[in-house]
């Protein structure tokens, strides 16, 4: 899934339909459009900085603030690593290294294929399950490096 | 169905229970965010398939329901059969038919399924029972794993929404204040500002209209009380907002939850919209007149926003960046107007207070901290889970009572408590009764109401370090104090833990931390210093000896350990030879397995998954010096 020089904006238009045309409404419009497109297509900011009247430059600096939007396409399945203080102090670490050596990349990285975009977060909120890796939307607890690699089979199996 | 006067909701309610208490046989499956990872509802449907085939010949009046987070996760999948009180964990789809036939076909409770209690051996057989549960004092998570989160008639059977009725038909804004007022809530989000008073002064404030909003960012690492709250009784996060609403007049009201938390998003935006149904949100609540609705927020996953002006710049659909605080959100917040903010927890907390009264929440707690506190007890300890305590218990009680005492009996070292802008509690203060007060004076923070249980292998440079670099990624950079002053305190930490520190190094720490605590704009770069303050003061001969010694004494910092198998010890289980990532192991079953400490990269995995103990870290210089000899 090689990014397309030009973005279908017909998602984008119809997610901009659902929203009042203004500022306050930037950030749930984003969120949308990141979810329609798997990032945040350089276009698709385009359009919307001019339906909602803010600044590109505005539009920049709050893609790129938030955690949760991506400038680059993502990979199809995201696998996630908590590295939040209760799975630190279990090991997280060694998960990340772990998913390093099977996949090739590191946190925020995409594997070649595009199967794959790895990430840290700062808890989940279920630390009593520490260590977490959240494979798409499976969560798996108590997490073990050995097992890395049957999480991104199971979890990524879902998706498709 | 729209509830149009209070008579309504009375009957309503009544109608509710009435079903409630009809429902013979109950099957609660608890299905919050821990017990889903570990496969809960496949519990659940297992339940509900093998009761359809069981009402073919009706042996059994079977209603499953799916609740929220009953705080011991890690026991997960919980499964409680009521009326029988009994409590089964880790249990499997594949036991359903066995449970469905023994246990509430034929009477008998299985054993292997009940709670086995880690301090005294015993299983026990009563949910109410088991320690974990028995010592709490449940307001705000009241409803938590009783109701089903997605039905709004559960909830007003469990007295949910009874708060609204009151204020809107018997009490003016100015008496809700009043018992707010009387109960002596404080904010459960991290300050601990008197809600009554924060009401007040936004009652006060000049403005054509004004806002109330709901803080569920739950920033804090190793907090989440506020996803169990949201998921599991998304009503009393509601009804608390209706009536904080009610009393400071406002009709608009947001509730900004966290990116992490989808299930926290998808059970609010049920209950609005049921509560939407019913009449107990929209126009004319009740049929009282008042107005006031409901949106959700999802924030853009960054810790600044849970910051309160932070918090409303992102609403607002800007970058999440803290304004200086002598702009006060309750007169210029949200749009510049005057606003309310307040935690999940302390949202959650105020129906129980208007129900029960201000005086019933003031009666538990200390002095200074009244009520009850939610945390999350995590880490190093033998039950992990969500609790709810009165103010004032012990660290001590907590831990050991509650917590069952440390993973595989090792030795206490500190809990970390009020996430990154908190601190490390020692041993020498478990006997501290936790309250807002007592923490600050150890140099920590209630914070959120996270507890990170630390034991003998967790080391504290690392720990501060870890803090550090997630506040350094965390910092909006707005403010140069907290932006460069993490950056070099990073920098210095580094090289510590690399073996490498220097003479002034910790002093150097201090200097910086004080920059920080003067120069910063917001409470993120004021409080950022304090894992490292209080590390410092607590754990100061730990730092000394990764700068003198080159060693780290947990056995954590990867360039300062190394490790080895003891010889006597090792029974050749070759636990250690699988978990080593990097095949530096050898060693074959039942006999004497090796490290290779050149291939070594002293993650710690072999130690981790030894059952017999005997592996040892050591610091790594000494390895050279063998060498050399
Ligand atoms: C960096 C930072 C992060 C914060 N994160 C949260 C949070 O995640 N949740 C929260 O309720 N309060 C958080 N707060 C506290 C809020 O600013 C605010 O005090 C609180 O939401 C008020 O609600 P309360 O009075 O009910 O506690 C944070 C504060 C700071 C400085
Ligand atoms: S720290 Fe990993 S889930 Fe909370």
């Amino acid at each position: 899934m090689a990014e397309t020089p030009c973005s279908d904006l017909s998602k984008a238009e119809e997610i901009l339909g659902r929203y009042p045309q203004e500022e306050p409404a930037l950030i749930q419009v984003l969120q949308d459009v990141h979810r329609a497109y798997n990032y945040l297509p350089c276009d698709v900011l385009e359009r919307v900085a001019e339906a909602l009247e803010v600044p590109l430059a505005k539009v920049f600096s709050v893609s790129t603030f938030y955690k949760a939007f991506s400038l680059e396409p993502q990979g199809d399945t995201i696998v996630k690593v908590c590295t939040g203080t209760a799975c630190h102090i279990r090991g997280a670490g060694q998960l990340v290294e772990e998913l390093e050596r099977q996949l090739g990349v590191g946190p925020d990285e995409t594997t070649e294929d595009f199967k794959f975009t790895v990430k840290t977060v700062n808890c989940v909120g279920a630390c009593a399950m520490a260590p977490l890796v959240i494979v798409g939307e499976k969560y798996f607890g108590s997490a073990k490096p050995a097992r890395v690699s049957k999480y991104l089979t199971e979890g990524g199996a879902d998706e498709n | 169905m729209r509830i149009e006067s209070r008579d309504q909701f009375e009957a309503l309610r009544k109608q509710s229970l009435e079903i409630e208490t009809n429902r013979k046989q109950q099957v609660l499956v608890c299905c919050g965010t821990g017990c889903l990872a570990s496969g809960s509802k496949e519990v659940a449907e297992a339940f509900a398939d093998e009761i359809a085939k069981r009402s073919i010949d009706a042996t059994v009046d079977l209603f499953v329901k799916s609740t929220g987070c009953h705080g011991f996760c890690e026991r997960g999948p919980l499964v409680v059969l009521n009326p029988q009180g009994i409590l089964y964990t880790k249990v499997k789809a594949g036991r359903v038919e066995e449970i469905v036939e023994k246990t509430l076909v034929g009477g008998e409770v299985i054993p292997g399924l009940l709670y086995k209690d880690p301090v005294s051996g015993e299983r026990v057989e009563q949910y109410e029972e088991v320690p974990f549960y028995r010592h709490q004092v449940r307001v705000a998570m009241r409803n938590i794993g009783r109701i089903d989160p997605t039905d709004i008639l559960d909830a007003i059977a469990q007295g949910s929404y009874s708060g609204v009725a009151k204020v809107l038909f018997e009490m003016s804004p100015h008496e809700v204040i009043g018992e707010v007022a009387t109960s002596g809530q404080r904010g459960r989000g991290g300050a601990g500002f008197n809600t009554a008073r924060k009401w007040q002064s936004c009652k006060d404030a000049p403005g054509e209209r004004c806002y109330v909003l709901c803080n569920g960012d739950e920033g804090d690492p190793g907090a989440f009380k506020d996803r169990s709250i949201m998921e599991g009784d998304p009503h009393s996060v509601l009804e608390g907002m209706i009536i904080g609403a009610y009393a400071v007049q406002a009709n608009e009201g947001w509730i900004y939850v966290r990116d992490e938390y989808p299930l926290a998003v998808v059970n609010l935006t049920i209950a609005i919209r049921e509560a939407r149904k019913y009449g107990l949100l929209g126009e004319n609540i009740m049929g009282s007149g008042f107005d006031f609705d409901i949106k959700i927020s999802r924030g853009g996953g960054a810790f600044v926003c849970g910051e309160s002006s932070a918090l409303m710049r992102s609403l607002e659909g800007k970058t999440g960046e803290p304004r200086a605080k002598y702009v006060h959100s309750t007169d210029k917040g949200l749009f510049d107007l005057p606003t309310v903010l307040n935690n999940v927890e302390t949202w959650a907390g105020i129906g129980a207070i208007i129900e029960r009264g201000g005086a019933w929440f003031a009666s538990m707690g200390t002095e200074r901290s009244k009520g009850t506190k939610a945390f999350s007890l995590v880490g190093k300890v033998k039950n992990t889970g969500l609790i709810e305590l009165p103010m004032g218990t012990t660290l001590r009680h907590i831990i050991y009572d509650i917590g069952g005492g440390i993973l595989k009996d090792r030795p206490f070292k500190a809990v970390q408590t009020g996430g990154p802008s908190g601190g490390c509690v020692p041993e020498e203060l478990l006997d501290l009764p936790v309250d807002y007060e007592e923490l600050t004076e150890a140099g920590s923070m209630m914070g959120s109401g996270g507890m990170i249980v630390m034991d003998d292998r967790t080391c504290m440079v690392d720990v501060s370090r870890f803090f550090l670099a997630f506040l350094e990624e965390e910092s909006c950079g707005k403010c140069t104090p907290c932006r460069e002053g993490l950056k070099q305190m990073l920098h210095v930490y580094g090289r510590i833990i690399a073996g490498k520190g220097q003479a002034g190094d910790l002093e150097l720490i201090e200097k910086l931390a004080a920059g920080m605590q003067l120069g910063s704009l917001c409470e993120l770069g004021k409080s950022a210093p304090n894992p490292v303050l209080s590390t410092l003061r607590y754990f100061r001969s730990e730092y000394e000896a990764h700068i003198s010694d080159h060693a780290c004494p947990a056995g954590v910092c990867r360039e300062l350990t190394a490790f080895e198998i003891v010889e006597d010890g090792c029974d050749g289980c070759h636990l250690c030879y699988k978990a080593c990532p990097v095949d530096a192991i050898t060693g074959v079953v039942k006999e004497l397995h090796v490290i290779d400490h050149e291939a070594c990269i002293s993650c710690g995995a072999c130690l981790d998954v030894c059952p017999t103990d005997t592996i040892r870290t050591f610091p790594k210089h000494e390895l050279e010096k063998a060498e050399v000899v």
